[in-house]
Formats: C-alpha cells, structure tokens, sequence
C-alpha cells in the first residue's frame, strides 16, 4: 500500500548531488511530492528533505539506491507519525483589501499568520503549519484576490535521535586509522 | 590540448593508445580493467568526445568495471554559455557514474585523481567520471600528491555481522538440496581461492552468471553450469527444486532469475552482498551476509561440514544428460553441413588449451561463447553482462590484450556488432595488439531474427544484415586475415590464428538460422526452460 514518506538525507555540501539524488526517482518513474535542501545541525553537512507516496518496499530500496552515492552520508525515510514537519507559505494581496475588506485581518488574525510587509501596494502574509492550514488560508484570502502565493516543500525533524554527529566522528576516526 | 602536451614528455612511461571513436575508448578500458582487475582509464575531449564515452560508462557502471574517464571542458569562464564543444558532461553521466566531479582549479585536480581511482576500484567498483576545465589544465602550481585512503561519507565495504554469518552456516546445516549460484562478486573481489575452498569443503553444487564464470575453472567437479535464459539445463530447472540458494557476488538480474514471482520460491535463500542495496532488491534473502566475500566466505566456510548429497549431484547429472541429447551434442558434433558457432568455440578451446581469455559482444554468438568457451584461469571471460552492448567486444579485446599481454585474448562477435566498432580494426592494426578476432557471421542480427522466429511467426523485421567483404577490410588494416565457409576448414584456421603472434582475424560463416538453446522465454520461469 502506499503511503506519504519523508526522506531525510545528510550529504556532503557539493555541487550535483541535488541532481544525483532527484535522478534516482526520476529513474524509477517516481514523483516527488516536495523536497527541500538546507543546512542541517552539523556544520558542512547539507540535509534533504523529500516526500514522497510509496509503498515501503519502494520507499526501502529508493533510501538504499540514495545511501549508495558517494557523498550521502545517511538517509532515513519516516511516516508522519515520526516526524516534527511544517511548510511555509506566502501571500501577496492588494493593500487596498487590507482596508477596505476588514474581514481580511480578522482572517489574519484567526490564522496565526504573520504579516511580514505591508506598502501602499500590496502586503505579504507568511503562514507556517500544516498543509491544510496553509491550504485553508489560501481558501480563506483567494476571494480576495491573491497576487501571487507560494508555498514551500516540508521541512522535517524527527521524533528519534539522528546520531549523525557520532557517526561522522567514527567515521573521521576510521579514515585517520587507515591513514 | 595541454593535457595531451604533457602525455608527449612521458611516453616512455605511460602507454596511450589512441582508439579510433571515444566508445571504443571505454570499451578497453573495461576490457583491460576486466583482464587486470586494476582500473582501466580512458581520456576523451569535451563535447562529442565526452557523449560518446556515455555508452562505455554506462557498461561499466552496470557490470561494477572500475574505471576513470577523464574529460575536457571548456574553460571555467565560459560554462553555460554554449561555448564551442561544450557540453554538460557531469549532469549526462550522472546517473551512470558511481561518482563524478568537474575540477576547475589546478590545485584540486591531485586530490580528486586521488579521490577518483580510491571510489572506481574500492568496494563494489565503478566508473567515475572527471571533468577539468581548459584553464585548470593550462594553469600551474605546486604539485603535492596525497594518495586517497577514505573519503568520509563512504562507506566501501560494510562490517561483516558474524551473526549472519551463523545463520547462513545453520542454514546450510539443514539444507538437502543446496545450489550456490556465484556472480562476479567473487573476481572483483579477488576471492577465487575462498571460493574454490568453500565450494570443496561444502561440498555444494555451484552455479554460475556470465560475469561471474572463470573465478574457477570450467572442469570444477562441483561447477554445474550456467543459470539464466540462455544457461544449462539442470542449473535453471533445480534453481526451482533446491531448499537452500546461496547467492554469491550476484544481484539476481532478470535475464538470471526469469519471473521473479516464479523464482526458486521454495527455496531459503543466503544472499552474500557487497553493496547494501542489492540486498532484497530483486529476491528477498532470508539470510544476507554483507561483507566483502574475501571476508566472508572463509568464516562461512569455517562453519559448514561436508554432505555428499548424492542423489542432489545425480539430478544435475540426469538434466545434463537430457541436454546434451537435445542441444550440445548438435551445437558442438553437427551432423547437418552448416557450422554451428559451438564448433568454433570447441575448436578454439582446443587450440588454445581452455585458456583463452574469451571476449565477447552481444547475441546469439555471446551466449554461445559463454556456455561452450572453457576456461581454466580466472578474469577469463570479458562479455558486456547487463547493458548488453553491441560492439562492445573488439575495443574490450585490445584493452583485454594490453591488461593480459601474457594471454591468448580471442574477441568473439557476430557480424552485427562487429559493425558497430569496426574501426578499431584501425587501433589494432597501429598497436600491433595481437588480439585475434573471430566473427560468427550469419548474415543476420542473430538474437533478435530467433525471438522474430520463435515468438513472431519468423517475420524478420530488418534483421537481415547486407554484409560487405569482412576479410578486405581486415587486410584493407594489413592484418591477416581468413574466411572459413567449410567445416573441414575449420580445425587448421583456428589453429594457425592461434599459432600466430600477431593480430589475426577470422570470419567463420556459420549457419544463417541456428537458435540458441535452451531458452528462458522472457517473462518465463526457470522452471519453463526451453530444449528446442
């Protein structure tokens, strides 16, 4: 049965490795729903965040095929229920409806969102939460007339420990040892 | 340009061999690094030079050839702007590169060669692709040489888990009706003698792939023979029968393993694995051992004792029986006046002592060559394994003779794929390599006019091949050369190719419409192999 998982991958931080992993799912035939690449806790080491809906089987080998490129140094998958996940959105809207329709900033208000800029044109909102917050924002403003909307992949911490830094230190000991 | 420039001040050191089309370049690459199992380089301009080594990688990449193909790229300045000849080498070969990387400053190029030999021959091998722009070629520094011992976020061989190891030997305990089936785990992993001594000491009836035959030789009282569509009789039947499958050094691909839902599903199954994703990928193991084999093999072998399995060994016996009847006795002692190519490949057998270095492309005349060529030394067999690719063999046979100047190397090809690679006949005749070069012509691309006979109704759709004078074009390349249409012709060829110390070529035209037997039929089970 297929299911969302999230894959986690720490990388080295070097060019083309964004197209060695997405090459991997190309591949296969599989879509990615969002994916996201940032810095991650260890300082150097980059992390990706990928959903996607797999079965496990499926999700298994894609995690195997991912570890086996050279500058991976661990990859993860996990369901929903083992993550810590948000996305981000953002919504430019007319500053004309910030004063005429005041129903807007009542929304603004119920929803938690920030304001992050506002001139004589247009304001932009940020929302950060689940998928079906942002979702429901967007429902909530397009009435008035989004100018543009943007949401971002999810980003993702797990509920278990990662243990990333113990496993560079022994692998940093290993390659000093077989020096 | 410059990189060349400098190659000129070390000839006398460093042995170029300049390959008529970049392809061919890779394919000897493969071909020396298979014969060697060192790394085999080869060096191709930026653009069209670069995407015509993309075929060659991608063969090395699947049948695990270290390698390093080292590219030009137009200088840094002008990426991504269409320069002349520029072409996005890293992102096309990508996905059929273990690791590449593009170099574009001088001072890195020491650590990443480094980098880049230690990734193409450590763990399972592969090739690896380096890309260095015009300006660091042209720039110099000061040259200080580190060699690679790790690189951190690769992990080349994983520990071996000793309980896996028990598990495996308990298995075996219990097993009636064991079959090993080795890949070419065991020559990458230069575990031939491991091999050879789990094999005696379990006393197990071993199985081999394509890629995998040669790590012990042919004769091996406990070698039973080929597995997969075109492989022996007993080994595909009782891959279905056995109770315990110990796979070794293999990845269990469709042309071995036929229906996968239909695949030895009685049978518990001890996956011996180098790479951690092959594990479960296309058969579940119900024991993998991860490790390299050289480890593991000795601790495996260690904990198993001896069984005679005598009624087992008579099943492998029983089958042969039936398939020398139906298929070999015919391929090998015809008695129609047609040449079959399994003659030539016993003539050749003959003449060279079953220790040729056999190199073949792909068809019917590589499958042929698989299953008759014999072979008494390891890293004996160069055949293009998964990517299947044709005129792979002639540009491997010259790699093959410059890694193993020592060996007799005889390039076996069919007519088709000799024509894709043809003009190496050009590198031959300048290196004076004294590879000798056999085409089974049957005027036809073999392998496909067989399916388009068996499975639709002999409607041969552009199969049929209008040849030209293959011997002209040998001696048009002043190489020696001879054409054998009569069986009683055949015997005195192939032995005054063999005797000869110079490159020899031989065109055997063999019978137009032969079939390769047996035959897994696509998308078939082992178990519905096929006699006639």
């Amino acid at each position: 049965m297929e299911k969302k998982y999230t894959i986690s991958i720490y990388t080295e931080n070097s060019v083309g490795l964004l197209n060695r992993v997405s090459a991997i799912f190309q591949r296969r035939h599989i879509n990615i729903i969002s994916i996201t690449s940032s810095a991650s806790e260890i300082e150097d080491v980059s992390r990706f965040v990928i959903v996607v809906n797999l079965t496990e089987e499926a999700v298994k080998k894609v995690v195997g095929q991912i570890e086996k490129q050279i500058e991976v140094i661990k990859a993860f998958y996990h369901t929903d229920e083992e993550t810590i996940f948000q996305e981000s959105a953002l919504y430019k809207v007319a500053s004309k409806s910030l004063f005429e329709e005041r129903h807007i900033q009542n929304i603004i208000k119920n929803s938690h969102a920030n304001i992050v800029t506002v001139n004589t044109e247009f304001f932009v909102i940020e929302k950060t939460g689940f998928r079906h917050e942002t979702e429901q924002l967007y429902k909530d403003l397009a009435p008035y007339g989004l100018l543009q909307f943007v949401r971002s992949g999810r980003i993702s911490v797990t509920k278990s420990p990662m243990n990333i830094k113990a496993l560079l230190t022994e692998l940093n000991d290993k390659n000093k040892s077989d020096e | 340009m410059p990189f060349y420039d400098e190659l000129y001040k070390f000839q006398d050191k460093l042995q170029h061999v300049l390959t008529r089309h970049e392809q061919g370049a890779t394919h000897a690459a493969q071909g020396y690094a298979r014969v060697s199992g060192r790394v085999g380089v080869c060096v191709a301009t930026s653009g069209p030079g670069a995407t015509n080594l993309v075929t060659g990688i991608a063969d090395a990449m699947i049948d695990s050839t270290p390698m390093v193909c080292i590219t030009g790229q137009v200088p840094s300045h002008l990426l991504g702007s269409d320069a002349f000849q520029e072409t996005d080498i890293i992102g096309i070969s990508t996905p059929v590169t273990k690791w590449n990387y593009q170099v574009t400053d001088v001072a890195e190029i020491p650590e990443i060669m480094a980098k880049a030999f230690y990734i193409a021959r450590s763990g399972r091998p592969g090739p690896v692709l380096v890309d260095i722009t015009k300006d660091a070629q042209f720039a110099s520094f000061d040259f200080e040489y580190t060699p690679c011992n790790g690189v951190r976020s690769y992990k080349p061989i994983p520990k071996v888990n000793t309980a896996s190891i028990d598990a495996a030997a308990a298995l075996i305990a219990t097993a009636k009706k064991p079959l090993i089936v080795w890949g070419q785990g065991i020559i990458l992993g230069k575990a031939e003698a491991e091999f050879k001594r789990f094999v005696e000491k379990s006393n197990i009836p071993a199985a081999w792939t394509i890629l995998g035959v040669s790590a012990i030789a042919t004769d091996h009282p406990k070698n039973v023979g080929m597995v997969g569509m075109h492989g022996n009789y007993g080994p595909n039947k009782l891959t279905n029968e056995c109770d315990v499958l110990i796979a070794i050094g293999m990845r269990f691909d469709d042309r071995v393993t036929g229906d996968l839902a239909s695949y030895a599903k009685q049978a518990k199954v001890i996956h011996l694995e180098i790479d951690p994703a092959e594990i479960n990928k296309n058969v579940t193991a119900d024991v993998a051992v991860l490790g390299d084999v050289k480890e593991t093999l000795p601790l495996l072998a260690e904990k198993v004792s001896p069984k005679p399995y005598t009624d087992w060994f008579a099943e492998f016996k029983k089958h042969e029986a039936i398939e020398y009847e139906k298929v070999i006795k015919n391929d090998l002692h015809p008695t129609k006046e047609g040449l079959t190519m399994g003659e030539v490949l016993k003539e050749i057998n003959r003449a060279s002592n079953d220790d040729a270095v056999i190199v073949s492309d792909v068809g019917q005349h590589q499958m042929i060559a698989c299953r008759y060529a014999r072979f008494s030394n390891s890293k004996s067999n160069v055949t293009s394994g998964g990517l299947g690719t044709m005129g792979f063999a002639l540009p491997a046979a010259i790699g093959a003779k410059m890694g193993a100047p020592e060996r007799e190397v005889v390039a076996i090809i069919g007519d088709g794929g000799f024509q894709m690679t043809i003009q190496e006949l050009g590198t031959i005749f300048q290196t004076q390599a004294a590879v000798k070069v056999v085409v089974l012509n049957n005027d036809f691309l073999g392998m496909v006019r067989q399916w388009q006979q068996l499975f639709f109704d002999k409607r041969y759709a552009s199969t049929e091949m209008v040849n030209p004078d293959f011997v002209k074009i040998a001696e048009g390349y002043f190489i020696d050369a001879k054409r054998v249409t009569k069986r009683e012709d055949l015997s005195s060829a192939v032995d005054e190719m063999v005797a000869s110390d110079k490159p020899y070529f031989l065109e055997v035209c063999v019978e137009k419409e032969d079939n390769v037997f047996p035959m897994i039929p696509s998308g078939a089970s082992v178990s519905d192999i096929r006699l006639s």
